[in-house]
């Protein structure tokens, strides 16, 4: 669908156990563009997603046929070496989930665990993240406070700059904004408007809003399939497929 | 019909309700006067040493020698205060580092074998009494001792370890309650950050659920404090401060089981038994003190 693809799935099938979760997916992800993927609880949405960095390899019983690639890499093949591909598609899930260390350790952890161990590196890497996920005026006073101490909202923010600070190509987001308040979400959705200049976002939603508001690209699931994968404004003003249409209209789901 | 006045009659209910709260305030009493009447009886008795016989409290706590049925009696505890502290933390050291390592691996690394096999034979082990861990310290890991390093087997090195396998069940019950209590979110955000499973469990699991770990040992240094059987089957019972780990010594708890049977009730040997068993039920408390601590901390 577009020249700039930075992930290519093709004939992909996953299972958990005896259950279909995934239906031959195929699509091309655009690099530096936010992706969003909607559809009912159970849709597959979250499962595809969470192949991209293979967090799927922890459930016990998951099988997968065909090929997902990551800017020409099979990831899927023996080869790839999962720490340094979560270590380039990073992610951000539903609930916060901070660190309990201070917000300087929480950034830094990432960092760390690639071998910087120089403060001065540190303290850039902290600073910039922080910049980059529009927390640093707010926290830049008291690094040193428990990461459990500031608001859901920052919280959350806290955990994508924490993503950013191992300087990933790819940023998931799984349902990043559902435990938040209205007024985080919007901050959020900002951020994301400014990180996809330099950075590839795919989303998971169930707030077909949202991917409206902030998306490029929206794709509709159902079932494990793919039902329709459009550029966003034409999958909400003029949806192909019947079912997506139902959906976006509320007429389930 | 005639009209009841009772207000109990035809409200079988409120009988019930009051039979119950009648019955569980009888049971909650009889605990509470228990406790309380053992810690008095333990005090006076204890305290009648200092008291009544006009030992020094100073002269137990610090004396070397211990010969109470001597012309001149001497009441030195310090041997076996620090044979008691030596034993039960030597033992905290050797097993604490299993047992976490044990939890990790039925929590993190086979959870399903570990749930099926490993837990029951943890919690087999907790069964088994302390005679027959005694007997088995006596007779497998004291001439192992003997054979292997100078002295004579016997001592805190062979108390440690009986001490060590019989806290082990604490130790590795609680870490892995602990490692399974913890959010899934906090392991998956590090993984996610391209992490191994050793520097999650290193760098997330460990610090994270060091209150809990915490507990679980001091836990077991309580239990290993006031293991007197097995103990003394394996420490030699010598009352002096051992030069080596493989040297007989003595505990509070083999001292007090050694010869409260040979003493008359109300001698001065007698309470200064009884001192032994006071400083056990502080120590006691100051285990509990710890833990409540403890569990405080961790759910800050």
């Amino acid at each position: 669908m577009t020249a700039n693809a930075i992930i290519d799935i093709n004939d992909l099938n996953l299972y958990y156990g005896d259950f279909h979760a995934l239906k031959n997916v195929s699509m091309d992800i655009p690099e530096k563009a936010i992706t969003a993927f909607i559809g009912p609880s159970g849709c597959g949405k979250s499962t595809l997603l969470r192949t991209f960095n293979r967090m799927n390899d922890m459930i016990a019983g998951t099988r997968i046929d065909g090929t997902v690639a990551i800017a020409g890499t099979d990831i899927y093949s023996n080869e790839v070496d999962v720490e340094t591909l979560r270590k380039r598609v990073g992610m951000v899930f539903q609930q916060p989930n901070p660190f309990p260390k201070s917000i300087y350790d929480n950034i830094a952890y990432g960092p760390r665990l690639h071998g910087v161990t120089d403060r001065r590196r540190l303290d850039e890497i902290v600073e910039t993240s922080l910049r980059s996920a529009a927390l640093w005026e707010e926290v830049k006073d008291h690094l040193k406070r428990s990461a459990l101490s500031i608001s859901g909202g920052q919280q959350q923010r806290l955990c994508i700059a924490r993503a950013l600070a191992v300087e990933p190509d790819i940023l998931l987001m799984d349902e990043a904004t559902s435990a938040l308040d209205p007024i985080s979400t919007l901050k959020i959705e900002e951020l994301a408007q400014e990180l996809k200049d330099r950075y590839t976002i795919v989303m998971v939603t169930h707030n077909m809003h949202q991917a409206a508001r902030v998306s490029q690209q929206t794709v509709f699931f159902l079932n494990g399939e793919v039902v329709e994968y459009a550029e966003t404004e034409r999958l909400f003003s003029n949806p192909t497929d019947q079912r997506t249409e139902d959906y976006i209209s509320g007429r389930f789901g | 019909m005639a009209k009841s006045y009772d207000r109990l009659e035809g409200k079988p209910h409120l009988t019930e309700e009051w039979v119950g709260k009648a019955y569980t305030f009888v049971c909650i009493m009889f605990l509470v006067i228990t406790i309380s009447s053992m810690v008095y009886f333990v005090a006076s008795k204890g305290l009648s040493t200092f008291l009544v016989n006009g030992v020094n409290v100073g002269d137990l706590l610090t004396g070397l020698k211990w010969n109470p049925e001597a012309d001149i009696p001497l009441f030195g505890a310090l041997p076996f205060i620090f044979g008691s502290f030596s034993t039960s933390i030597l033992a905290a050291i050797i097993a604490a580092p299993l047992g976490f390592c044990a939890a990790v691996f039925m929590v993190e690394i086979a959870p399903k074998f570990g749930r099926k096999y490993m837990q029951p034979v943890i919690e087999l082990l907790a069964g088994i009494p302390s005679v027959v861990y005694g007997f088995v310290g006596l007779s497998v890991i004291v001439p192992f001792f003997r054979d292997t390093f100078p002295g004579q087997g016997i001592g805190i090195a062979a108390g440690a370890v009986v001490l060590a396998v019989m806290i082990l069940p604490t130790i590795t019950t609680i870490a892995t309650d602990a490692l399974a209590a913890l959010p899934a979110g906090l392991k998956e955000g590090s993984y996610a950050l391209g992490s191994t499973r050793y520097q999650t469990i290193s760098r997330i699991v460990l610090p994270t659920t060091l209150p809990a770990q915490m507990t679980g040992i001091v836990l077991g240094i309580a239990r290993a404090f006031g293991e007197a059987l097995a103990v003394q089957m394996v420490i030699g019972n010598a009352p002096h401060i051992p030069h080596s780990l493989f040297e007989s010594t003595s505990t509070l708890t083999s001292a007090i089981t050694l010869s409260m049977g040979n003493t008359s009730m109300g001698s001065v040997h007698n309470n200064a038994l009884w001192s032994l068993a006071l400083i056990l039920m502080l120590m006691t408390f100051v285990f509990v003190f710890i833990i409540r601590m403890l569990e405080r901390r961790s759910k800050l």
